[in-house]
Formats: C-alpha cells, sequence, structure tokens
C-alpha cells in the first residue's frame, strides 16, 4: 500500500487550498495501529491513524470509525482533543482509517517530568487532568458508538482470567488479585464515558500551554470515572519521579480537586493498584507472544521482566493497606 | 527464579537479535540494541545473584509453607494457597516473603527503577 500516494489523492478533499501533501513519515507507535505524518501543500500539518491491513483487531480495541466519533464528541464537551478532518471511506483507499490535526507538543514522559522546558507547567498539570478528565466523563453517553461497559469486578475477573490462561506462577499477582477483589468498589451508578488509557505517552503536552490534546481513544468504554483517575497514578509513567503520584508531575489532591471533589483518594488508590496489576499482566502477555513463537524479538522477550516492576509497586501498595 | 522469561530464552533472544543483518540508520534497530544492552545487564546480575537469591527464596517458603521442596515445587504452593483463600493475601509472614521477591525480582530485572526506592523509603519514613 503506498500511503503517501493515497494522501496525496486525498488532499484537496482535507483543505480546499491543498494540492498535495508532502513529509509524509511513519512514527514510530503502537504495535496494532500505525500513526503517518504528513503536511498538506497549503502548510497544514495533519496525522494520519490506521490499521494495517490483514492486523487483527485487539478484543477490546475500538474500529477507528468509533475513536474519531469519540474524539469529536469529547471535544464538543470541552475536552482538548486534536480535530478530526476526515474518516475515510473506502474510496479513500487507506484501509480503516482518519485523519486528524497534527498537535504541537510533547507526549514522552520522561520529557514531560524532567525536562527545564515543561517546568512552568508541570505545577498545573495535575489539576488540569482532573479538568479534562471530568470533561470526558461528562460527555453525554446516549449517541455514541457502541462501547463496552465495565466495572471494577469485571475488569479484575477479565485480567484474572487472563492471567490464569498464561499459566504463570507469580504470587504478588494471586495476592493482588484476592485483596483488591475484597475491596473493590461497586460499580458507579450512571457508567460514564472513560477513555481507558489515560497516561503519559497518550496526552500531548506543550510546553506553555500545558495539556493540549488527549490522545489514543483505542480503549474507551463506559465505567468507573476513578478508572481514568487512577491510571495516571500507576508508578509506571511517573518516569522516576515517584514522590509525585500523578504522572511523575503533580498531587492527588490537585487532580481531585481539578475533578471535582466527588470522588474518594481511596476509590482512586485502588484502581491506581488494579493498574498495577492490569500492566503487571499485560506485561505476561505480551512476553507470551515471544514464548509462543509469534515474535521472537528481544523486546517481547524483555518486556516480559517488566512484569517485577509492576510487583513491587503492588506490594508497596499492599504494605500500606495492611 | 524468574520464568518469563527465562534467562536461558533471554540469552537466545540476544543471540537472534546478534545475528540479524544490519541496516545503517535502522531506527528499529537502535531501538531495539538499546533493548538487548539492557538484557544482557539483567543476565550478567542474574548470574551474580540468581542462585544466591532463589536458594534464600526457597528457605523462605519452606518455613513459610512449612513444606520442603525446590523453588519452583514452593513457589507453585504458594500460588494455590493464595488463589484458594488458605493464606491471607495482607498477612505479616506472607507479607514478608512478598516484598523479598520483589526486592529480588526487581534487584536483577531493573535495579533502576523507583518502584524500589519507594519500597525502600516506606522503611525510613
Amino acid at each position: 500500500m503506498d500511503v503517501a500516494a493515497a494522501l496525496d489523492r486525498l488532499a484537496p478533499r482535507l483543505s480546499p487550498t491543498a494540492t498535495g501533501v508532502r513529509n509524509t513519515r511513519q512514527l514510530s507507535g503502537g504495535a496494532s495501529l500505525e500513526t503517518w505524518a504528513f503536511d498538506l501543500t497549503d502548510g497544514t500539518p495533519l496525522i494520519l491513524r490506521r490499521r494495517p491491513v490483514g492486523v487483527a483487531m485487539r478484543e477490546t480495541a475500538l474500529p477507528l470509525t468509533s475513536e474519531a466519533a469519540l474524539i469529536r464528541a469529547a471535544s464538543q464537551a470541552g475536552a482538548p482533543t486534536p480535530n478530526v478532518v476526515h474518516v475515510c471511506t473506502p474510496e479513500d483507499a487507506l484501509g480503516e482509517a482518519y485523519v486528524m490535526r497534527r498537535l504541537e507538543g510533547e507526549t514522552l514522559g520522561r520529557r514531560i517530568v524532567r525536562d527545564e522546558a515543561f517546568a512552568g507547567v508541570r505545577s498545573s498539570l495535575a489539576r488540569r487532568c482532573g479538568e479534562v478528565l471530568a470533561r470526558i466523563h461528562a460527555v453525554p453517553t446516549e449517541g455514541l458508538p457502541k462501547l463496552a461497559t465495565s466495572d471494577a469486578r469485571g475488569e479484575l475477573a477479565r485480567y484474572e482470567a487472563i492471567y490464569r490462561e498464561l499459566d504463570a506462577r507469580r504470587p504478588i499477582l494471586e495476592a493482588a488479585f484476592r485483596w483488591l477483589e475484597a475491596i473493590a468498589p461497586p460499580p458507579p451508578e450512571q457508567p460514564v464515558l472513560v477513555h481507558g488509557d489515560f497516561r503519559n505517552g497518550n496526552l500531548m503536552i506543550h510546553p506553555r500551554d500545558g495539556l493540549v490534546g488527549v490522545l489514543d481513544w483505542e480503549l474507551a468504554h463506559l465505567g468507573d470515572p476513578t478508572e481514568d483517575l487512577g491510571w495516571i497514578c500507576v508508578n509506571s509513567w511517573r518516569f522516576g519521579e515517584w514522590k509525585k503520584p500523578v504522572g511523575g508531575f503533580g498531587d492527588y489532591a490537585d487532580l481531585l480537586a481539578g475533578h471535582g471533589g466527588g470522588i474518594s483518594l481511596e476509590r482512586v488508590r485502588f484502581w491506581q493498584a488494579l493498574g498495577s496489576l492490569k500492566w503487571g499482566v499485560m506485561c505476561l502477555m505480551m512476553h507470551q507472544s515471544f514464548a509462543t513463537g509469534q515474535d521472537r524479538s528481544i523486546e517481547r522477550a524483555m518486556i516480559g521482566r517488566r512484569t517485577s516492576e509492576a510487583e513491587i509497586d503492588l506490594v508497596a501498595l499492599m504494605e500500606a493497606a495492611a | 527464579m524468574i520464568r518469563h522469561p527465562t534467562g536461558a530464552e533471554l540469552a537466545q533472544a540476544i543471540a537472534a537479535f546478534e545475528a540479524e543483518p544490519v541496516t545503517p540508520g535502522d531506527a528499529r534497530r537502535a531501538f531495539l540494541a538499546r533493548v538487548a544492552d539492557n538484557a544482557r545487564a539483567a543476565l550478567a546480575r542474574e548470574a551474580e545473584h540468581g542462585a544466591r537469591l532463589e536458594a534464600e527464596a526457597t528457605k523462605r517458603l519452606a518455613a513459610l509453607l512449612e513444606q520442603t521442596g525446590d523453588f519452583e515445587t514452593l513457589n507453585a504452593k504458594l500460588c494455590v494457597a493464595l488463589r484458594n483463600g488458605a493464606i491471607d493475601p495482607l498477612g505479616p509472614a506472607f507479607m514478608g516473603h512478598l516484598r523479598a521477591l520483589a526486592i529480588d525480582q526487581i534487584t536483577i530485572d531493573q535495579p533502576g527503577y523507583s518502584g524500589l526506592t519507594a519500597l525502600l523509603d516506606r522503611d525510613s519514613g
């Protein structure tokens, strides 16, 4: 598939003043989706997100048309998102794909938590994350594309089933399943739109304007708003800044205040622990593709060794709870 | 002690990576080369500490379960006991073993991980 040629033909429909595209390049991205950056000849910076032909969708991942619809709905609710410019149709010859504006900023957590350039926005970022999540969680759920619904017990059961299937013997994960099962909060009265992967890496941070775009809506679903608040507090995305629980840049109190104050810290800590447990199981899952020979890369082998990172975080959380 | 992957599997993955043809300027290759460096370092730490840590863990497990056996056997029994509720996941004796296990594993896999500092800091603070 020649993506650049297909984009060239699409260009006039993306902007009336464009005759083609330039600087088309594939950005390193997720395993399941491709991300391409390109510019229109009139200078408009854009991103193409597309599913490679023949790649099976992850069971929980959304079709890209749904993802584009959610971005539009979140944007209408006042959350910062990259504007969706075009959802591709078969005649565009790009497969399942959509085009959005390319935002300026940084997604690499290591830079966001440490670089001098972001020092100015870091202090207000946790509160801003809370505010933005409140807007996402307030998106009217009628009229959204079809989404799965989950709650704490459902997520625990889903990940425990995956863990059992892997036949791994990791006592810290075993203990965490039993502990979290015993303290799992009831489902929220009204399930809300949950982003599902709100963390460093999926947040576009501008050195002056702060959080300018929430990216990667692939794992969005309906559920407990606290899931998003807990996930950004998982130590694995604090990039060494472990004393700043919110993404390595802020404190719980700011995140909760930004969200509006209706959620308890205890509930966030539960979802944070479930987040670490999920991350541990995900590391084992990714390693499984190495173990079964499906992907023998050194990367897939080594990701298994990150399970212990989730485990040490879980031990700290269990000790604090004991 | 660590099975996902085992040291032998990790060594195989490193050897396979080293045997691949190199294309200059390949960004993916450069990324994988850094991963391979981390893997070699983890293997070196495992060679240095692995046997001792496994022997200590086996001793802890034997005391905890009041049984004898090798690490794999006792660790599997511990997992079953946790699963069927025979052991309280937050019980102090058991938590002591989990903490030691977490520290042992991260010492081999990723000693620079901040979760280790955070866990040790809980003792001082």
